[in-house]
């Protein structure tokens, strides 16, 4: 065996163009396929960051009559016990009402959160460009677009309409920016207390939201969730039954990323293949006769084998190298207008490894035909004389 | 004398469909020690002999004995052990590996069984360069030697596990007459130095007058067999 991989490091040596060739496929091989995997995984992540990053990944709502939950705190214990998946627990009063300025009167959503739990999942805090976070009652905070579109400033009262048709004012603390046009325009972000209040619900509830660690889990999440709820007029929701079109969208991309590198990848191993086939027609004759001196069948064909592995092993590290090179380089020349990246790249060890290991089998597997050829090489067919 | 080498009723035929006997019934004993050549014309069938006896073709019908040692029963990697330890083959052409010198050419045979190389065998290979001729070139890579000297490396690497049988097919083919005689003395040298028995198939005529038994193969068949 030790002969074998000797004789192999000196074929790789000797034959230095073709091994520099070799070692050049495998690399651009590797390069492109982790180039084009942390892409798409880039992009996917983005979007799903964009997507549901801030939002509730699994809501309960209530289907009584009311629309309300009573007993929230047992609610929000049981969903606590129910996964230790489930992170960012956040109870909510929302409903529907009317904002009154000026001009015109505009239907808004009225959202009570407790600030510090909804922040988990928001980040509203950071996201308020002027002013502050409601703190006491009849406070609340306005998006950035309802701002302009009704021309409510900090410090102003804002007039909302009851459902029950009276009027009640609220101290405008602070103005937020949460990225989203629809968010901006219509919420009206409020105490729990200032918002069961302005619907007159007393001391209940209208949803639950939270968000899960794996964000891919959330249906299966949901389901065990939905047992451990002792409640009997509770629904539960996952962003993934409400977003089948983007799942599957990025389901398509996923495959289709896939099917890029594996395509990568046979194209490599063909071409190691294929050289080092040749290679062992090259080397037939000294072949033959390691085999008339006794060379076992075995180790003719692991000297292949070892040279399949090496060949795999620095053209795995060497397009490691390359592909990060050119991620580096795609994060540097493809900017937004600001100096971000288009795509923000992210690193994903296991995959590189994934990537390395990869190119480490098909360098392994591509040796195995010329393997075979040298392993089933008969000595008489090369040592002829004349 | 015992038999190092004895052949029994060997028929070789090459083909499936279109069947050509090569061999007919050959009987035939080389003794320990011998110095033996077999002549022939081309296609007389004299390689596809040595060829047999040397384990690397089988015959179609027939047994072959090495040191007593029945091998048409033997499994491939049995053979391959027999022929590492007990037979050194020289062919026409040298079919050194390029990729290594002199010496680790000539020390392959011995790497083969064994990886690591101990003190003795270190001495035994500078010994056979030496008889060969070879001190000055042994580091060089095999293809940075003239033909002559490739010759010899493949001599010294058939001696290197001091095999009982050389089986040496027109070792010196490709040389000129000079090269030629010089090959030749250090075969006969081995010969009587290691009591090591040679078969080497030839069409030089005056080469084959100098060994001590010559074959004539002519037609599958052996023509003539004279002791001198």
């Amino acid at each position: 065996m030790r002969l074998a991989f000797k004789i192999a490091l000196r074929f790789l040596k000797s034959g230095r163009g073709q091994t520099i060739l070799i070692v050049l496929g495998i690399s651009v091989g590797v390069a492109v396929q982790l180039f084009i995997g942390s892409l798409i995984q880039g992009l996917q992540i983005n979007l799903l960051e964009t997507t549901i990053g801030s939002s509730s990944h699994i809501t309960i709502n209530p289907t009584n009559e009311e629309k309300t939950i009573d007993n929230y705190d047992r609610v929000l214990y049981e969903t606590n016990i129910s996964s230790p998946e489930i992170i960012n627990i956040s109870p909510a009063v929302d409903g529907p009402s009317n904002l009154d300025y000026e001009e015109d009167i505009v239907q808004v959503l009225i959202r009570g959160f407790n600030i510090e739990d909804a922040d988990k999942i928001y980040k509203i805090n950071s996201n308020i460009y002027e002013g502050r976070a409601p703190e006491r009652k009849d406070e609340v905070i306005i998006g950035k677009d309802l701002a302009l579109k009704s021309g409510l400033k900090l410090g102003d009262d804002a007039v909302i309409i009851t459902p029950g048709g009276g009027s009640l004012k609220l101290n405008i603390v602070g103005l937020y920016d949460l990225k989203v046009a629809s968010i901006n325009e219509t919420w009206l972000i409020t105490s729990m207390e200032t918002a069961q209040d302005i619907l007159s619900i007393d001391d209940k509830i209208t949803s639950v939201e939270m968000q899960v660690k794996e964000e891919f889990d959330a249906d299966i999440i949901a389901k065990d969730l939905s047992y451990t709820l002792s409640q009997e007029d509770l629904k539960v929701d996952n962003w993934k039954d409400q977003n089948q079109s983007l799942l599957s969208g990025l389901n398509g991309q996923s495959v289709s990323s896939v099917m890029i590198q594996v395509f990568v990848l046979v194209a490599v191993l063909l071409g190691i293949s294929s050289v080092l086939a040749i290679s062992v027609v090259q080397r037939s004759r000294q072949l033959g006769i390691l085999k008339a001196m006794g060379i076992q069948d075995r180790d003719a064909s692991l000297i292949f084998v070892f040279q399949g592995l090496m060949l795999g092993v620095i053209g795995a590290f060497l397009g490691i190298a390359l592909g990060f090179g050119l991620l580096i380089m795609f994060t540097k020349f493809a900017v937004n207008p600001d100096g971000s990246p288009v795509v923000p790249i992210y690193i994903n060890n296991g995959f590189i490894a994934l990537s390395g290991l990869f190119a480490l089998l098909s360098a392994t597997i591509a040796s195995l035909i010329p393997a075979r050829i040298s392993s089933k090489l008969n000595p008489i067919e090369v040592i002829k004389n004349g | 004398m015992a038999n190092m080498i004895e052949l029994k009723k060997i028929d070789k035929v090459y083909g499936e469909k279109i069947k050509t006997q090569v061999l007919f019934g050959i009987d035939l004993k080389f003794e320990e020690k011998g110095f033996n050549s077999i002549i022939g014309e081309s296609g007389s069938g004299k390689s596809t002999l040595l060829n047999i006896i040397g384990t690397l073709d089988k015959p179609t019908s027939g047994q072959v004995f090495i040191d007593g040692k029945r091998t048409d029963t033997l499994s491939k990697s049995e053979l391959a052990v027999l022929r590492n330890k007990t037979m050194g083959f020289i062919f026409q052409f040298h079919y050194l590996l390029p990729e290594f010198t002199a010496k680790e050419n000539v020390l392959m045979p011995y790497r083969i069984q064994n990886y690591n190389i101990t003190r003795e065998i270190d001495k035994w290979a500078d010994e056979l360069l030496e008889l060969t001729g070879l001190t000055k070139v042994k580091n060089n890579l095999a293809t940075d030697m003239s033909g002559g000297q490739q010759q010899r490396t493949a001599i010294a690497r058939a001696l290197i596990n001091k095999p009982k049988i050389i089986l040496a097919d027109e070792p010196t083919g490709n040389l000129d007459s000079d090269t030629s005689e010089t090959i030749y003395s250090i075969l006969r040298d081995i010969n009587e130095n290691y009591k090591t028995t040679f078969v080497i198939i030839t069409h030089d005529k005056r080469i084959a007058e100098k060994t001590d038994r010559i074959i004539e193969i002519k037609d599958g068949k052996i023509n003539m067999d004279v002791k001198r």
